[in-house]
Order: structure tokens, then sequence, then C-alpha cells
């Protein structure tokens, strides 16, 4: 194999792989990225076995083959080589060694077989549709805050990817929760998606796959299986496994008889809470929201540690409530927000509360009490 | 030198027998009246507290512990005579002594006892450090202005008191700080008072081995003994650099220790680290019925300690022993602190039904480390299993039928099984 190819273009490819190779490995192979160069093409794939990401760029290719080599390894390479350079990868197939060569640099990288490297099976999709990248981001960035971190309750690992009833008709529906909070988030059915399952995506997935979504306008091709999921940008493919498990019932968690009403500016929120919670000194720190008409009073009481108080303007017209919540899940949500006012909506002081932004349904997220 | 009476309480100049009762339980030290750190260890705590309740006992060898596959809690003296010991597996402590009268412990009761006793030393200090049920350390510096008497004699007051009243004997270390105390009240067991000055402490030492310290175990002593060192004397020739180089923060430790040094405070509130419950089955089980119904018994043990010690743990710790005695051990950080059987029960069996199951087990443990106080604890409900707060009220409804009516008023069927 022999190719050479644009520095910008081959650290963006090797990038998205060695961020999915798994840092702590104990399968050699696995911290490898498979180079495969033919025609004009070369693929960088990478896998955890859970997730496969396969790069795609354009690439002068003398002479087809592949190899692989430590992902990390080569990433750091390319990541310090000067801007502009043109880097060539060569392997004469007998050394069991990657030439690397940029400039006055040049490096000889250990490789290990390509046929040892674990390629994913393909699978049947049953839906296929593509969605703008915009789309996709806004559904998984504002509900994978509340993704689960508990092992035990594996199925809570992910965000659940499905087709609902939505408040304006069919939906394209993410949902995530750890049982403190929860987020759902909508957006309007993509064609094609009618018939998809409803699959857990896997944190990591999440994460590696908001990477593909920086491109507002890009199109990306979502494919549903009942194992696999698979976004596609026309350079980069993720495939993942889905969490195997049933995501619980979650409608019957968001309250609907909510009516007490309070409507206030997220950021000036979310600044108050930040504010008064820094006296209290626990891990799990407690502010409490006291209402009264139209005030809004946050404080922080810890007994070790002290006091805090703020006040803020809102717009409340029910009768008084007090309730308290920790202020690591208020940040979280109030920072979801950003065109209108945040809108919660309280029952009681032991109930779970929902917020939204203005009067918009399409985001939605529910929080639970705490006791202060 | 100062000799006091420990029946009559007559303080003397020496002697072989009290100058005014005539009786021969002296303790003599020339530091005696000096001294005011103390450690009071009940005798065969359990045991003498049935023997109290069951005269018929009395000069029977009893044995407090559960079944026959379980351990030794305590042994009565005269079980001891017979080499039964704490800790011991039952069926050898059964083959060495088997005319033991074997029973079952009667918590309640015992911890009554130990409130009482405890009662006792508040009247002589509000230093007192518990470490368990039967044996607590009191700092008594300062004290001889208020009770008008040293603190030897205060101590020797608060065992006959604690015979007088509870029927219950203790024996007493007394000594300049709390290492020495400890080692001091095992000297003389039972209903001894030992005392360790100052001015003996290294002679005393020396010649003892390392494995009086408390804390040190089987591994402890290996890892000593691997460096040469078995007794004090072989610790003192120990340089502080050497010490610290081979056992960490340890070493500072020990350093201070074989010269009889040790700066820790007597201190009501050491914060406890963990709580735990286990038991060892009768016979190996791998039903998961049956297993199930253990981890909720010791959950429900975990709480009440938990509850009755106004505190809450932060991790869920679940261990299990299988019949080859590999140990399993599993732990779960919770996101809201927990003192209720009902969340613990649930962490520790979700930890349990992620072990591959199938193979027998003779041991289930359940504990809960990472303490808070009960306020900071159970301050959020969960949204994905909205009948827990019904089961919350339940437990705490049944935590307070049994506070009014005993521990055995309301059981949930599950512990039956």
């Amino acid at each position: 194999m022999k190719l050479s190819i644009e520095r910008a273009a081959l650290l963006k490819a090797v990038s998205q792989a060695q961020s999915v190779v798994e840092r702590r490995n104990t399968i050699p192979i696995l911290a490898n990225v498979l180079i495969e160069a033919e025609g004009d093409t070369a693929s960088f794939r990478a896998t955890d076995l859970d997730i496969e990401v396969v790069d795609k760029c354009a690439a002068q290719v003398e002479r087809a083959g592949a190899t692989t080599v430590s992902a990390v390894t080569l990433h750091e390479i390319v990541r310090k080589l000067p801007d502009g350079a043109l880097v060539s990868l060569a392997d004469d197939g007998t050394s069991g060694r990657l030439e690397v060569n940029a400039g006055r640099s040049s490096f000889s990288l250990a490789t290990l077989p390509r046929e040892d490297f674990p390629v994913m099976t393909t699978t049947e999709y049953s839906a296929n549709f593509s969605a703008p990248a915009k789309v996709l981001r806004r559904l998984f960035d504002k509900s994978k805050f509340a993704i689960s971190t508990e092992e035990t309750r594996y199925y809570l690992n992910g965000v659940y990817m499905h087709v609902a009833d939505g408040e304006e008709g069919r939906a394209l529906r993410c949902v995530a929760t750890d049982g403190h909070r929860l987020a759902r988030v909508d957006a309007p059915l993509p064609q094609g998606a009618e018939n998809m399952p409803g699959v857990i995506v896997p944190r990591k997935t999440v994460g590696e796959m908001r990477k593909l979504l920086d491109d507002d306008d890009m199109s990306i091709a979502v494919s549903v299986s009942e194992t696999k999921v698979r976004f596609a940008t026309p350079d980069i493919t993720l495939t993942s496994k889905v969490i195997d498990g049933t995501f619980p019932d979650y409608t019957r968690v968001i309250p609907t008889g909510n009516t007490r009403r309070m409507e206030v500016d997220a950021a000036e929120f979310a600044k108050a809470v930040d504010l008064v919670a820094t006296v209290s000194s626990e891990r799990s720190r407690a502010v409490k929201l006291a209402l009264d008409e139209d005030r809004l009073v946050l404080s922080v009481n810890a007994p070790d540690s002290g006091a805090g108080e703020a006040e803020l303007a809102v717009a409340y017209g029910d009768e008084r409530l007090e309730i308290g919540f920790n202020a690591k899940y208020l940040l979280e949500i109030a920072s979801q927000v950003d065109r209108e006012n945040a809108v919660f909506l309280f029952n009681s002081s032991g109930d779970p509360t929902l917020m939204r932004e203005g009067n918009d349904t399409s985001a939605v997220y529910v929080v639970m009490p705490m006791r202060v | 030198m100062p000799a006091l009476c420990r029946d009559c309480l007559t303080r003397f100049d020496a002697g072989r027998r009290c100058p005014a009762c005539g009786r021969p339980r002296i303790v003599a030290h020339a530091e005696l009246f000096d001294l005011a750190i103390a450690h009071m260890d009940c005798d065969a705590f359990y045991a003498s507290v049935e023997k109290r309740d069951n005269p018929e006992l009395c000069d029977k060898p009893v044995i407090i512990g559960g079944g026959k596959r379980g351990v030794v809690s305590t042994a009565c003296y005269i079980a001891r005579i017979k080499g039964v010991r704490s800790a011991m597996p039952m069926f050898q402590a059964l083959k060495l002594c088997p005319e033991a009268v074997v029973v079952r412990g009667r918590m309640e009761v015992y911890v009554e006892t130990s409130r009482r006793i405890r009662a006792m030393m508040e009247e002589m200090t509000p230093a007192i450090e518990p470490l368990s049920l039967d044996e607590a350390f009191m700092d008594l510096t300062g004290t001889e202005k208020l009770h008008g008497v040293p603190p030897a004699v205060m101590l020797a007051r608060l065992t006959r008191r604690m015979q007088a009243e509870l029927g219950i004997t203790g024996s007493i270390g007394l000594s300049h700080n709390k290492f020495l105390a400890k080692i001091a009240s095992d000297l003389d067991k039972p209903r001894g008072f030992s005392v360790i000055g100052a001015a003996e402490t290294v002679e005393f030492l020396d010649p003892r081995p390392v494995g009086l310290i408390w804390g040190i175990g089987a591994v402890g002593q290996a890892a000593l003994d691997k460096a040469g060192i078995r007794t004090f004397a072989d610790l003192r020739r120990w340089d502080r650099q050497d010490l610290h180089a081979r056992f960490g923060s340890m070493g500072d430790r020990l350093w201070h220790l074989a010269r009889g040094q040790d700066h820790r405070r007597v201190s009501r509130n050491a914060p406890m680290k963990s709580l735990s419950s286990e038991t060892t089955f009768f016979e190996d089980t791998s039903d998961p019925d049956l297993l199930d119904g253990h981890i909720w018994r010791l959950a429900e043990k975990v709480s009440d300690r938990l509850k009755a010690k106004r505190i809450a743990g932060r991790v869920v710790v679940l261990k299990l022993k299988r019949a080859d005695f590999t140990l399993i051990s599993r732990r779960r950080s919770l996101e809201d602190a927990t003192q209720l059987t009902d969340r613990i029960y649930r962490a520790a069996k979700a930890m349990f039904d992620q072990v591959p199951q199938g193979k027998p087990y003779r041991l289930l443990g359940v504990g809960v480390s990472d303490m808070v106080a009960e306020d900071h604890a159970d301050r959020s409900g969960n949204l994905l299993d909205p009948q827990e707060a019904a089961r919350i009220k339940a437990e705490r409804a049944s935590d307070e039928i049994r506070r009014k009516f005993g521990a055995d008023a309301i059981v949930k069927g599950r512990s039956l099984r």
C-alpha cells in the first residue's frame, strides 16, 4: 500500500478513528486503525466492537492495499505535523512497518495484519431516512444530559430514539432519563422513518455521532434496525450496536396536571441558581425555590458551610410554593433553553416538575424535586 | 506506692489487702492517680447478659452465635477454658466444647444494657468513644476537681456499679493514651484493672509482639514479620524514615507506637466509615428465592442500624462468598444517599442479579459506606418508580410500629422466605 494525503484531511479522518478506540484495551488490534487504499480514496476504520467508524477521504493512491497501525500514535503524529503538509503512508506488506513521511520527518510504525481487524457484520436495516444535521443535533444535544451512568440499569445508558405521537403529529422522538430527570425532545418525522423500531442509542455513540453534526445543512443518512443504528455523511459512516433492553414507559412519568406556572428568563435563573449553590459543599447541592406573587427566592442552607439567598423577578400568579431541587439538575435543564423564557410547571413540593421553553412542547424536561 | 481497693474504693499506700475492708482486690501503681485515659471492656458481654437473665446458665459454658454454620460471636469464660474463641466457626467450637449451650443473640437486650453502661460513663466524662456495644475509651482528664476523686477511683466505681446495677462485669485499662489503655484492659481479664504508666511504657512494650497493635491483622503481621519485626523492641530499632519508606503512612504510626506514643484523641464522634451485615448459610445455596430473602433481611438489618444512628450511606456494597471461598464484592454509588431498606435492597439486588448465577454461595453480606447525616439522605424520589414513595411511606410506618410494639410486631412477607 502506498498513498499520499493532505494533512488536514488525514487529521480529520484519524481523529474520528482514535476517539472511537478504547483507551484501555486488552486486545491489541482494537487499538489500531485499519487503513485501506483503493482507487482514489483512502478509508480509515476503527472499532471498539460496539461502534465502528469509517472515514473516507480523497488520496493519491500509488499502490492499493491495507494495513493497521496504532490509531493514537498516528493521530498524535499527524496532529503535530505542520499545516499544509502532504503526508505519505507506505507499507511494503512484508516488513510489518508503516512508513509515514511528511516533509523532512519520517516515522516507521509497527503494524498488525489487516486480516485480524474485526469488521462489523452488515445488517439489514428496516428503516432508512435522512435528516438535516441541525435536527439530529437538537434531538440528541437536548436529551443526552439526562442519560444515566448507572451500569446496573444499562437500559438507561443511552438515548431512546423512536417514533411517537407528538403534540403536532407523528414525531421522531429522543428520550433520556436517569430516574431523577428526564428529557423528551421531538422533531417532525422524516420520510422513511415511519416503521423505524425504537432503539436505545448508547451514550458513547451519541458522543461520537455528535462529531458528524457540526455542519447545519449537511444531510445525515440514518439507518435503523432492531440491533444496530447507522449515521452517515458522504465521508463518514458510524455504525453502532444499540442497547439490548427495554426502555421504561416514560409517558406516565411526564406530569400532565401541573398547574402552577412560573415563567423566568432561563439565563438569569441559571445564574442565580449557580450563585446561591456556591455556599453548599455537599455533593448533591440542594436549592430551595420559594415562590410568591411574581417573586422567586432561591436559597441554600448548608449547616456545615453556610447559607445564601438570591431573589429574582418572575411571572407567577399561583399560591405560595416552596420546593427544592438538586442545583445541578436545574442548571442542566435551564441551559437547554435557547430562545424564549423557561416555563416551569409545578404541582406540589413532592411531585415531578415540568420545564419547557415558552409554549413549545417539542422539548420538555421533567425533574424530581428534593426535600430541603 | 498509691493503691486503691476496688471493692470499697479506699485509697491507701500499698499493701496486699485493703486496710479498710480487708479484701485483696487491690490495684497499686506509682502513677495510679495521675493517669486519665481509660479503656473499658465488658467481660464476655453477650454471654454475661444471657447468664444474668437466665441463672440456669450460670455454671454452664455459653456460646452466643448463630446456627451450625455460623461463627461464635461471644463465648463465656467457662467455654473459653475449653478453647472456644470469638469468631471461631461454630462447628469447631462445639467440637471443643460439646456441652456448650448455644444461644442466639438478643441484640435488643444487649443494646439496652450497653445504653445503660453508656449512661453511667456519661456521668463521668463527656469524652467517650464507644468502639462497640461493649467497649469504649474514656478521657477523664480534668475531672478530678468535678468528682473530688481521681480518675482511677471513678473507674473502679464504674465497674462496681455495672456489676451491682446491671450484673455485668468489665475490665479497665488505664494509661496515658488510647493505644496503651486498650492493651491494658486486656491484661487482667475478667474483672481486671491494669495500669501502664509513662515510666514503664517502653520497658513494658519491648518484649511484646507487634500483633498487639489494634488494626494489625494476619496480613499486617506477615508484612512486619517479613521485615524482621516481631516485637516492639524490633520495631523500635527501625529508623523513622525507613519505616515510612517501607510501610507508608502506617510507618509513621508504627514509629510512634513503638515508643508507646499515640496522639489520637478520645472523640465521641469518630466518623463511621461503613456499616454492614452478613450471614453464613446453614447450607451452601444457589436458590434465588432464598438468596433474595437473605438480601432483604440483611438490607433491613443495615437499615435498622443506620436509622438508629441517624445516618445514611451513599454507596451500597454487596459481598458474596462462593462455596469454594472465592469472594465477590460489588459496590454501587447512589445519587441520593439512603438509610432505607427498600433502596438498599434494590441496589444490592440489582448488583446481585448481575453476578453470574448458578454456583452455590456460602455467605452473603450487604452494607453501606460513604456515610452522611440522615438529613442529607433520601431527599428525592424516583421518576421511574412511582410506587417507591408508597413503599417508603409503608417502611416508615412499620418502623414506627416496631418502635412502639417491638421488633417482631410487623415484618415483611419476603423476610420470611
